[in-house]
């Protein structure tokens, strides 16, 4: 009989509030993952940030201090600056790259779905084999890449023990996986209806005015997405820098993630590991509003609400 | 206009010249557009060319200049001493379970929520979905070392628990996401036959529309595997001994180990990457679909 009590305090009798409490019931999942896996660690991360913890000795509270390291630290300006240029070049080439290829591979011509696969697959393959693959292919003795130099006759390079290429080496291999962009690409030039370009057609204009005014603004918001997915991914490479190169030569491919996972599970720093966690984190929100303050209101959408 | 004017007198003018001449453009262009995509297919591809090709060469044969393409002798058994030398049937078990947990765990959960998302109205609705939408903003990386300490302090280290358990709780804000998409695309007249049935909201999520869901199911199920499949950070953080290890983690170690056998280190490789090449043979629709889904309907 309780139970049954219970049950009808709570139960709300408002076909309003009845739905409300189903919706709840239905978001339940997400607003508990939330809480545990993201508000608590949230919390964890404030808490570690002022304080010096190996995990070990008794954590000590240490105010802002990590901050004042992070400024006179070389390797965290490095890290900084390696992912940075690695951003600056992996992001706007992929994004070039997988436009034009799109563009081709958007013709209808036989045996395009090949083609389209030869293009895709890369960009599926495990991040860890990918690695191993591409240690191998930047052997400076045997590898691939020195392969085809001296098959141009030109000198060979030591990629992955070179300060100078260690970084483009990794970029190169980032951009094999050019093809998931090239994917949404294809798809938003496959939306676009035939009719705008026989509307263009009859009225002259050329292959490059379609281009321009009709097939650039029509798939700005895939280019829009995946230029911000792009950057968030590149500020977390971390498989193939710490499989390829470890960050070296020199800390030449250091990327900010495995300069923080070092810190982390290497050093045991685990404050000054989450004091640079917030440093990613305020560097991707910051960027995603730039891009969005930007670029975002040069996007073209087909119906605006 | 008047470039406009003037190409539309001069067709008028010669048409079957330049009829042709259309033609002819129309066929270079085709060519030009082959060639680029030949040869870039090529440049693509030849990654997966080396590597299959050290994978069945002798030892010997690896550090041959110029190398040869087609291996010979021809050695398969790279293959059976690469997966012996470590237990990758064991990593491949392994992986298998966090692959089911993750599927059984992400499935429900996200298509759950997406549902809850998607067609119910009410109070606060729009706040919640923006928190999804924000969580998708934030990258993994700022949270490891918090979550980390959490599951450490949870006795969840060498175990599975942090690589499945987080999936039980939403599946994931991208999941949920695209869940949501795909279940607003459906027409509320199916609901509303359910409800003159009698079916409550949660038969009609189960009994009406998650049989209609298959499309976005079997997307998310792709991606669930390849995201478990591929994942290095979680085990790398997570697994400690050698039999708790999964695939990727186990190529990683093999890698530490075999600094320069590469025919081996490349036999393990492609080992390790044929599940997925084989995944997207059978399922290749999907993956674009998710692709697609996830890109275009914002």
């Amino acid at each position: 009989m309780t139970s049954i009590h219970w049950y009808n305090r709570f139960t709300p009798r408002t076909l309003a509030g009845r739905r409300t409490l189903v919706g709840y019931i239905f978001i339940s999942p997400f607003i508990l993952g939330f809480l545990l896996w993201f508000m608590i660690p949230a919390g964890v991360a404030l808490w570690l940030t002022v304080h010096d913890w190996n995990l070990i000795s008794p954590p000590k509270y240490v105010g802002l201090k990590h901050f004042g390291t992070m400024a006179a630290d070389d390797r965290f300006w490095q890290s900084l600056k390696v992912t940075t240029t690695y951003t600056l070049v992996s992001v706007p080439l992929g994004l070039v790259l997988g436009f034009l290829l799109a563009l081709l591979l958007n013709t209808k011509v036989r045996g395009i779905t090949v083609f389209r696969t030869v293009y895709y697959l890369p960009s599926i393959v495990p991040a860890v084999a990918s690695a191993v693959l591409w240690a191998w292919i930047f052997n400076t003795e045997y590898g691939l890449a020195n392969v085809g130099l001296r098959a141009l006759g030109l000198p060979k390079i030591a990629w992955l023990q070179d300060p100078q290429w260690a970084l483009p080496a990794l970029i190169i291999v980032a951009l094999w996986a050019f093809g998931s962009g090239m994917v949404i690409y294809l798809a938003g030039l496959q939306g676009i209806p035939d009719v705008f370009y026989e509307a263009a057609d009859i009225d002259g204009a050329g292959r490059w005015a379609q281009l321009r005014h009709i097939t650039i603004p029509l798939v700005s918001p895939v280019i829009f997405f995946n230029l911000i997915i792009g950057i968030i991914a590149s500020f977390q490479v971390f498989t193939i820098a710490r499989l390829v190169t470890n960050g070296g030569p020199q800390n030449a491919t250091l990327v900010f993630v495995l300069y923080m996972y070092q810190n982390a599970f290497q050093n045991l720093k685990m404050g000054y590991a989450a004091a640079l966690a917030w440093v990613l984190f305020v560097i991707v929100v910051v960027l995603t509003l730039f891009v969005f303050k930007f670029i975002g209101n040069r996007v073209h959408y087909e119906d605006a609400h | 206009m008047t470039t406009q004017e003037q190409t539309v007198t001069t067709l008028r003018r010669s048409a079957p010249a330049s009829k042709q001449r259309v033609v002819w453009e129309r066929r270079l262009w085709k060519g030009l557009i082959i060639t680029i995509l030949v040869v870039g297919a090529v440049i693509m591809s030849l990654p997966f060319v080396w590597l299959v090709s050290s994978s069945f060469k002798p030892e010997e044969k690896i550090f041959v200049f110029p190398p040869e393409w087609i291996p010979n002798p021809f050695r398969p058994q790279n293959y059976v001493e690469a997966l012996l030398y470590k237990p990758f049937g064991l990593y491949f078990f392994n992986t298998m379970r966090i692959v089911v947990l993750n599927l059984v765990a992400i499935l429900l959960s996200a298509s759950f929520c997406g549902y809850g998302f998607a067609r119910i109205r009410f109070p606060g609705r729009d706040f919640w979905f923006g928190l999804v939408l924000a969580t998708l903003m934030v990258p993994y990386f700022v949270l490891m070392v918090p979550q980390f300490i959490m599951f450490s302090r949870l006795g969840w280290v060498d175990t599975f628990l942090p690589l499945t358990m987080p999936f039980f709780f939403g599946g994931g804000a991208f999941n949920i996401f695209l869940f949501r998409q795909f279940f607003r695309s459906l027409p509320e007249e199916l609901a509303d036959a359910g409800r003159i049935d009698g079916c409550t909201e949660f038969g009609i999520y189960w009994r009406i529309m998650m049989p209609l869901c298959k499309p976005a199911l079997a997307t998310v199920a792709v991606f669930t595997f390849l995201a478990a499949w591929n994942d290095y950070i979680g085990p790398l953080l997570y697994l400690r001994s050698d039999y708790n290890f999964t695939v990727a983690i186990g190529l990683a170690t093999f890698r530490g180990v075999m600094r320069t056998e590469w025919n081996l280190l490349m036999a393990a490789s492609t080992a390790m990457i044929l599940p997925v090449i084989l995944l997207f043979f059978f399922a290749q629709r999907y993956f674009v679909d998710g692709l697609v889904l996830s890109g275009l309907k914002g």
